[in-house]
């Protein structure tokens, strides 16, 4: 079976979060970026188990610039077979998705992974346009994927409860926690991804349909306000009387 | 300017989440609603502004939903698509965004300024001010963040739609509702009342659910308890977990690690309880009690009965 795994370049998660040229811009110096979360632990190890044992290879895919190689590498130490770059900087969802499914169109891949959504964008977008692009169902929240009787077996967890689907052909499936453990790359594969194919491919030339006008960091918290643990009631009455939630 | 909404409905009413979207839409324009579902009247859809709701079939898989959104945009000449935030929406929305060659804002959190549209970046910890690039935009709406309008007096007029809707394509073997045990699920919930490692073991979780009832709350949880099976995968929150905008979040027993934070910070009032005074949890909550969570939980439902 043959995997397009999708993934993007993320800020680490502990970042202190800053911005420059009047806001407009996110601040990346001293920046550590990692594989988005999604992506790595739970798209792409599920395609690595789906291989190892079935057969088949996993591609990865990114839509950058030569600062995602690191990740692509990460990726392919991580068990990828191949990796591929799309040449262009990532814009917004919609020119992200329209290159990916333009790459994918001329590929016969069994399915496209993708994470859930990137922890730096959060907009959930790019699974289901890729997959509108090339016409074929996406699963979204995926918890786990099997394959039985020629099917895609998927569990999905929403806040609408738990669906187990059904899907036959290609598809694009977005993965959520509990899909796989995150695989930690040992020195075998790190050293084996220096070697594995890293293809840059043009871009097709996609346009964004939006584009960030500003950032703004949250107002500072005023800080707690802290009620003695003896009198709990004092609490009910600040939430009920002072911050109106209750 | 002229909307669509997409509303999804729970017992022949739109969802709260879709009330939200579609009064967005309606504080823009003249907005029509696209239902798939079974409708009581106008599923509460007047009342928020919306004038006509076209009814389409029913059981439609996402794909399906998105051709019938669509083609109710092209036939109404509307220039904009509101969905919900909520995992349909965003499923929806994404596939319109492609149809109808319309850039996607997703999780808008605020009213529109002019055309700009707020929504949250980096988890969280930032916003960001997005301007649309094409003639047409798919919006979709932070559920519990935009509020609801003001009741308008009205009622909206149904009438059925229909449209080339393709084959559905997902089948779904078995659905089962979540067990949050007849409270909200997470993702809407308004008030949630969460507990972490500081509770020592899953056997003291009875504080936690008294005080969830006491309040009315959903209950939720810290990553490393659903990692060791204390709790179930669904009531983690955090960056790895799900993302909640409560109007009120309880923390009990949880340090406040950046990555929980990233679940939580949308919550408008965070109270933290706490035997750490350091807890770093304290810097991003309103409200705290500095105490051991077996003395001081109980007293809080007490407290919370007597209202």
């Amino acid at each position: 079976m043959d995997f397009l795994v999708c993934i993007s370049k993320a800020p680490d998660t502990t970042t202190r979060i800053a911005f420059t040229e009047g806001d407009t811009r996110f601040n990346e110096e001293g920046v550590q970026f990692i594989v988005n979360p999604y992506d790595e632990w739970y798209a792409l190890v599920r395609a690595l188990e789906l291989v190892e044992a079935q057969g088949g290879k996993v591609v990865i895919a990114t839509v950058g610039g030569a600062d995602c190689d690191p990740i692509l590498r990460k990726a392919l130490a991580i068990g990828a077979h191949e990796a591929v770059r799309i040449d262009a900087a990532p814009e917004d969802a919609m020119q992200v998705a329209a290159e990916i499914a333009a790459y994918a169109q001329g590929q016969s891949f069994d399915a496209i992974l993708c994470g859930k959504e990137t922890i730096d964008h959060n907009s959930s977008a790019v699974p289901a346009m890729i997959a509108e692009h090339l016409d074929v169902p996406c699963i979204a929240l995926c918890t786990s994927l099997d394959y039985e009787g020629g099917k895609a077996i998927m569990t999905r967890e929403t806040a609408s409860g738990i669906e187990k689907v059904a899907v036959s052909g290609t598809f694009v499936l977005s993965a959520a926690k509990g899909m796989a453990e995150q695989r930690i790359p040992n020195m075998r594969g790190i050293m084996a991804a220096r070697t594995k194919p890293l293809q840059v491919v043009p871009a097709s030339g996609a346009s964004a349909g939006t584009r960030i006008e500003k950032f703004a960091l949250p107002p500072e918290k005023a800080g707690v306000k802290l009620v003695d643990a003896d009198n709990p009631a004092e609490l009910v009455r600040l939430l009920r009387e002072e911050a109106k939630v209750i | 300017m002229k909307c669509i909404a997409f509303i999804q409905t729970k017992e022949g009413q739109a969802t709260k989440a879709s009330l939200e979207a579609a009064g967005f839409a309606a504080g823009m324009g003249e907005t029509v609603a696209v239902v798939s579902g079974e409708l009581h009247g106008d599923g509460g859809l007047g009342a928020v502004g919306v004038g006509r709701v076209l009814q389409g079939a029913t059981q439609l898989d996402d794909g399906q939903l998105a051709r019938l959104v669509s083609a109710a945009a092209e036939k109404e000449g509307a220039s904009t698509v509101v969905c919900a935030q909520d995992h349909l929406g965003k499923a929806v929305a994404g596939r319109v965004a492609v149809r109808l060659g319309a850039g996607l804002i997703a999780g808008v959190t605020t009213a529109p300024d002019g055309n700009g549209y707020t929504r949250n970046v980096f988890s969280g910890k930032a916003t960001a001010r997005i301007i649309g690039n094409t003639d047409k935009l798919v919006i979709t709406t932070t559920p519990n963040a935009i509020g609801m309008p003001e009741p308008a007096g009205g009622s909206a007029t149904v009438e059925a739609f229909s449209a080339d809707l393709g084959d559905p394509k997902v089948e779904i073997l078995e659905a089962a509702a979540p067990s949050t045990g007849g409270r909200a699920p997470l993702p809407e919930a308004e008030l949630v009342v969460s507990a972490g490692r500081g509770l020592k073991g899953p056997e003291n979780w009875g504080i936690i659910e008294d005080l969830a009832d006491a309040v009315g709350a959903t209950t939720a949880c810290s990553r490393p308890v659903s990692d060791i099976g204390w709790r179930p995968h669904h009531e983690h929150v955090g960056q790895t977990g799900i993302a909640i905008r409560p109007n009120l979040y309880i923390a009990v027993g949880i340090s406040g690690a950046i990555q929980h934070l990233a679940g939580v910070n949308g919550s408008k009032v965070i109270v933290v309880i706490n035997k750490d005074p350091e807890a770093p949890f304290f810097k991003a909550a309103d409200y705290g009690i500095v105490g051991d969570a077996f003395e001081v939980v109980p007293k809080l439902t007490e407290a919370f009965k007597a209202l």
